[in-house]
């Protein structure tokens, strides 16, 4: 918790940031607790960040250590990147969530639980032979021990609610607290348990009286020495409208903004169900309205097929997946190369390799994305550093494929998927614009003639009169398009292909330094949702008055034309990742250069200090 | 949505045919469904402009580059799923699927299954001449047991699989058969698949001459044909022979077919079963015929349903939608953040 001035006002000590996190059983509810918490957090003015870590059993066995769900917020007046290194105040609905939780809980911090959980037999199945809340482990922190199972079922009892169903409102209990705590409204919430439990007004009613008296029990003379009330103010952000968006929401309406950016009247988005990527296969099949097709193939293999089919009849073909999914696209990845069709591929990164960890975040699929096809099969690849980044990322890509005719793979991960962060709103009219010109006119057409600066060849319609042709994965005479066996063309082609997407680089912005100076003792180059953790380490050192610059690369290929140079100028060159060494190994290849990895693999986001730490030892 | 059907009556056969040089083995059956095709699509009066043809991987693969169409000749099995994605980014062109039985039985199995199930208004052409052929010579899934092939030495041990029961176990609503020979019949069986809305499937007995010559011989053979062979006729009596002296009934008190002979234990022609091409499960007694039975030739089932792509439209309200991107961007909660700083 970062303190700038404890100072008492109206009873309430200011904080200027805080992280909370709520971990209970899978069927708890935690996710919904905490995205209620982050909407009044958010319209309470506060910047945030939020991290959703669930398991891949969508109901594990209740009590269990494998079946905890978690939801981390860090929120509060200044900028917020990251969703918070340690936790203050630790939820725990029961021994299972505490022995996973209170462990990245900051010594002195808060830890909420409820007592009627911590029964011998959610003990015995956490793991634990003795009870945590009298055997003096927990001396460390502030324990707050209410029998919030007890106090549910008072406010509920005027509804009637079984037993059961009085137990699942013990979420809203710990949020009104929650909310109190924080001097939050209730308003967003009132309105949105109305609307989810529409068709079954008891069970709103009841939820709105959990809520309601987890805030009062705050509120009135019932409260404990060690609860406190506190004030977090507001961020100072550009005035304009904002709402909260997750990567997911950002990726789907940022290939909408792609889609009118370019002209282009319908998209064809295929997938298959993945974790943690079919978040994005649910956002967009509510988009019809907007010109979204959405098609859930039998298998990963025909959702890329059908999006390059889409892309072939001249709409926006788009698919998605998760790594292990990506892995089966391959193939038609191979074909859109060949055939010189835009398609946009989105890859959810995950823990792997094969199934790995389907819920847990990772950055391991950059070579996959760069380099994982058959034969020389270059391609565009992006990768977004925020939730916010992933709605720009997504016209970028949709910009890319059309303009250049090929793949563009944005990497996304399971963080990113399920992260939220505010959001200022464009206005439609602020986007950029991008028209594609589908080729009509036969005079002098050939399928594979190239446009002389970006070496595209023309998008055509079926439908289009006079210029029937046709394409396919064979090779293909560079001038005519028709099938060729010859060395010599192989050779050319090839070149084209590489020359086509090593031209984008100069398309695509300089590679800048978000952070620091050009020149430095030590640049940290990152990519992708390493992005916080790394800006806000490079931040601290800087602090420090350590010499350090933050690069974060957003294009990875063809990477930033002055991105050799610029690496250069560092006296050493230090790059964090989610993986065993990736975009480290791509630096060195390319520009022959000693840059050191610091790896992370253990499915979860790097912390601050992790990254602060390798960067004081270097500095 | 509007449909423009353009027909074009004055383009001939040749018409049809793209200026590339076709390559298949000299004799091999797929000239003669190429011709059978590029006649239909003249007969039919095609638009070439709205004709797209896509294939996978194969001898029969190669067909898109000798029609003078659109044509898309994809990777090995996939073709059924980009022409679904061609159908839904627009379900006004005139798509064709072109393939094999290794291409569409094999490696595609899958995809083949769902889109017969789902229905996508597609005509599905496989040429089935129970052989790979361009990969030189293996065993396929129609191979039947005992073929030698490189791969097989010993003879395949394999049960093949009935391309149009596949076809009908996954839900087609169109399932015929014909013989890359049969000119006429061929032909009459293209435009039927072509009429039919929804996925249409075509198995095609075809003849490789290089690796498996004259597999179908006791089937097609010019001697043997009449017998080997019963013509499908809605609403006509199954007669074969010839003379249409042999018929085929429902064994009394059994679910199976046997033959009979007119005249013979006091059968006449009237007892014969009589095709249905709405019934399901007669169209699966038919296509599971082998010899001794006569191979059932034409159109075994005909059922129309809505296809998919004209469902999932439906469905959204229309295939144009422009709905205002600033509604969608300020979708649900927001708040404003004023001005001055704070």
């Amino acid at each position: 918790m970062v303190t700038s001035a404890i100072s008492r006002r109206s009873g309430r000590e200011t904080r200027d940031t805080v992280v909370i996190r709520f971990a209970g059983d899978s069927g708890d509810g935690m996710q919904v607790t905490g995205s209620q918490f982050t909407l009044e957090t958010a319209l309470a003015g506060s910047d945030f960040s939020t991290f959703p870590d669930f398991p891949a059993e969508i109901r594990a066995p209740a009590g269990t250590t494998f079946g905890v769900s978690a939801f981390q917020i860090h929120f509060g007046g200044t900028d917020v990147m990251t969703p918070g290194d340690a936790v203050d105040v630790l939820v725990a609905m029961n021994p299972a969530a505490l022995t996973v939780d209170v462990k990245d809980l900051k010594v002195g911090g808060t830890v909420i639980v409820d007592t009627a959980a911590f029964t011998e037999r959610n003990l015995g199945k956490a793991g634990y032979t003795k009870n945590p809340l009298d055997d003096g482990s927990l001396a460390p922190y502030q324990v707050l021990k209410f029998d919030i199972t007890k106090q549910t079922a008072e406010a509920v009892k005027p509804y009637g609610l079984s037993s059961r169903e009085a137990h699942l409102c013990r979420n809203m209990w710990a949020l009104g607290l929650l909310l109190w705590m924080y001097g939050r409204e209730r308003a967003a919430t009132l309105e949105w348990l109305k609307r989810k439990f529409a068709k079954k007004p008891v069970i709103a009613d009841a939820n709105v009286a959990a809520l309601n008296a987890g805030h009062a029990f705050g509120e009135t003379a019932e409260m404990p020495e060690h609860l406190v009330g506190y004030v977090v103010p507001k961020a100072d952000v550009r005035p304009g409208r904002y709402r909260t968006i997750s990567g997911t929401e950002g990726l789907a309406w940022g290939l909408v903004a792609g889609m009118r950016a370019a002209g282009i009247g319908k998209m064809v988005f295929a997938g298959y169900p993945i974790t943690p990527a079919s978040a994005l296969l649910h956002t967009l099949a509510n988009l019809g309205a907007y010109g979204v097709v959405t098609f859930q193939a039998e298998d990963e293999i025909a959702a890329s097929g059908a999006a390059l089919g889409a892309a072939y009849a001249g709409a926006l073909g788009v698919t998605s997946s998760s790594g292990p999914g990506i892995a089966l696209k391959t193939e038609m990845l191979g074909l859109a190369i060949a055939t010189e069709l835009p398609l946009v591929v989105i890859d959810s990164q995950r823990a792997g390799p094969s199934t790995g960890m389907p819920t847990k975040t990772e950055q391991s699929d950059l070579f996959q994305a760069v380099h994982g096809r058959n034969a020389d099969a270059p391609l565009a690849v992006l990768a977004a550093a925020t939730t916010t980044d992933c709605f720009d990322v997504a016209i970028e890509a949709v910009r890319l494929a059309t303009k250049y005719m090929t793949p563009v793979i944005i990497l996304t991960d399971g963080y990113l998927a399920h992260a939220a962060e505010p959001w200022r709103i464009p206005r439609a009219a602020d986007l950029p614009r991008f028209p594609v010109s589908y080729r009509t006119d036969p005079e002098g057409f050939q399928p594979f003639l190239r446009d002389p600066e970006t070496l595209a060849r023309p998008w055509v319609k079926p439908g289009t009169p006079q210029l029937e042709h046709r394409i396919g994965g064979l090779e293909k005479d560079y001038d005519s398009g028709h099938i060729s066996y010859d060395p010599d063309n192989h050779a050319r082609m090839t070149k084209a292909r590489a020359d086509k997407i090593a031209g984008i680089a100069r398309d695509i912005p300089l590679q800048n330094v978000t952070l620091g100076n050009d020149r430095a003792k030590l640049g940290v180059v990152g990519w992708g949702s390493t992005f916080g953790p790394i800006y806000q380490a490079v931040k601290i050192a800087r602090e420090e008055g350590r010499d350090v610059a933050h690069i974060h690369v957003r294009y990875l290929s063809p990477f930033p034309r002055n991105l050799g140079d610029l690496l250069k100028r560092y006296d050493r060159v230090l790059v964090p990742e989610m993986n065993n060494g990736q975009l480290v190994k791509l630096l060195r290849a390319e520009y022959l250069i000693p840059a050191e990895g610091l790896s992370k693999v253990t499915g979860k986001p790097f912390r601050v200090t992790e990254i602060a730490q390798a960067i004081r030892g270097r500095t | 949505m509007t449909v423009t059907t353009i027909t074009d009556a004055q383009l001939a056969p040749k018409d049809y045919a793209s200026d590339q040089e076709v390559r298949w083995c000299p004799g091999c059956g797929d000239y003669a469904i190429l011709k059978a095709v590029q006649k239909s699509c003249a007969e039919l009066g095609v638009s070439r402009e709205r004709t797209v043809f896509v294939s996978g991987i194969g001898c029969a693969a190669r067909f898109p580059y000798y029609m003078s169409t659109y044509g898309f000749h994809t990777v090995h099995g996939r073709a059924p799923a980009i022409a679904t994605g061609i159908k839904l980014a627009n379900p006004d062109l005139d798509v064709w699927v072109m393939t094999g039985d290794g291409d569409g039985l094999s490696i595609g199995g899958n995809h083949m299954l769902h889109v017969l199930r789902r229905n996508v208004d597609l005509q599905i052409i496989l040429f089935n001449n129970e052989i790979y052929g361009l990969t030189k010579g293996q065993y396929s899934p129609t191979s039947r047991r005992g073929t030698r092939s490189p791969s097989t030495p010993r003879g395949s041990i394999e049960y093949p699989v009935s391309a149009c029961a596949f076809a009908l176990g996954a839900g087609a609503r169109f399932v015929a058969r014909s013989i890359d020979t049969l000119q006429p019949h061929l032909i009459a069986t293209l435009k039927r698949a072509h009429a039919h809305r929804g996925a249409s499937f075509v198995e095609i007995l075809q003849n490789c001459v290089v690796f498996n010559d004259a597999v179908f011989e006791h089937i097609t053979g010019k001697e043997v044909a009449a017998d080997a062979q019963v013509s499908l006729e809605h609403g006509k009596p199954l007669l074969f022979g010839k003379n249409k002296e042999k018929g085929l009934r429902l064994r009394p008190g059994k679910l199976e077919i046997e033959i009979v002979t007119v005249g013979e234990n006091g059968f006449t022609a009237a007892d014969a079963l009589v095709h249905d091409e709405t019934n399901r499960a007669l169209a699966q007694l038919l296509a599971a015929l082998e010899p001794p039975f006569p191979t059932a030739m034409g159109v075994l089932y005909c059922n129309p349903g809505e296809s998919y792509e004209r469902e999932v439209y439906a469905q959204l309200g229309g295939t144009n939608a422009t709905a205002d991107i600033d509604a969608l961007l300020n979708s649900e909660r927001t708040w404003e953040v004023e001005g001055g700083g704070s």
